[in-house]
């Protein structure tokens, strides 16, 4: 087996184990924790994927800087820990079959679609995974739409602050 | 090379206990955390198909995604403090008041 797909499977089982973590722990900021190591993990598959650009982004803004976000408003509040026993009311467990069923479903449709499945990684996906190659699609094709995404992060941003802020009386 | 295949499926058990923390957590920042989960997932899936087809867009289109989600994230977590000022606790079960 080559090295990228024993690299592939180690960092799935990380990711996943990790998820499971983030989803189980009693502690808001515990889960938080395992979300940033489940956020450096994808971004570990990515690479193997040989998607440069977009593992080192994942690491920058979703394991720095939106958890550093969470984790911030999780010290902000303060909370006390939640009882998650599955068995604490009929709907946890609903939601949980229903995540099973939805599972079931989705890997059923991509195992029996398998045969459709183009069967290796495109010879130029070295060279679509770059910075440079990224960036220069952005700047082109793309700049209209990547113009837009700063009118939605200003705008996100004077929202978050006009809904955090205190009202004066 | 792992087949495309695992990565879709890598990429659904992701979504999927994603979607279990969504339903079954009361905490709302977990709640939040849960969707940026999801969200990944989704990533996951359009990258192992940008690279396994050649096409950049699904690159393109994941970039968009981390955008939107932090502007989400900013959104979402002066809600919740929003919500902690007014009600004083997190929990999505106590907060009822739009409920028939």
């Amino acid at each position: 087996m080559p090295l990228s797909e024993i690299a592939f499977y180690v960092l799935s089982a990380g990711a996943i184990i990790f998820a499971l973590l983030t989803i189980t722990r009693k502690s808001a900021v515990v889960s938080a924790l395992m979300l940033v190591m489940t956020f450096c993990f994808l971004a570990g598959i990515y690479l193997t994927l040989s998607a440069q650009f977009l593992a080192v982004v994942q690491v920058a803004v979703y394991a720095g800087a939106i958890m550093v976000l969470v984790l911030f408003v999780i010290m902000l509040l303060n909370l006390e820990s939640e009882d998650i026993r599955i068995t604490s009311s009929w709907k946890s467990l609903v939601g949980v079959l229903v995540a099973l069923g939805v599972l079931a479903q989705i890997l059923a449709m991509i195992f029996m679609s398998e045969d459709k499945l183009p069967k290796t990684i495109s010879a130029s996906a070295a060279v679509l995974g770059t910075t440079e190659s990224v960036g220069t699609t952005l700047y082109t094709a793309y700049s209209f739409p990547f113009e837009m995404a700063s009118i939605i992060l200003i705008s996100a941003a004077v929202g978050a602050i006009i809904l955090a802020k205190k009202r004066l009386a | 090379m792992a087949p495309l295949s695992h990565y879709l499926a890598v990429s659904a058990i992701l979504f999927v206990i994603g979607t279990a923390g969504v339903l079954f957590r009361r905490n709302a920042i977990i709640v939040f955390m849960c969707v940026e989960l999801m969200l990944n997932a989704v990533n996951l899936t359009l990258i192992a198909f940008s690279q396994f087809l050649g096409d950049q867009t699904g690159q393109i289109l994941v970039f968009f995604v981390m955008t939107v989600a932090a502007a989400e994230a900013a959104v979402g977590l002066a809600i919740v403090i929003a919500l902690f000022r007014n009600r004083q606790t997190v929990d999505i079960a106590k907060v009822n008041i739009l409920k028939w």
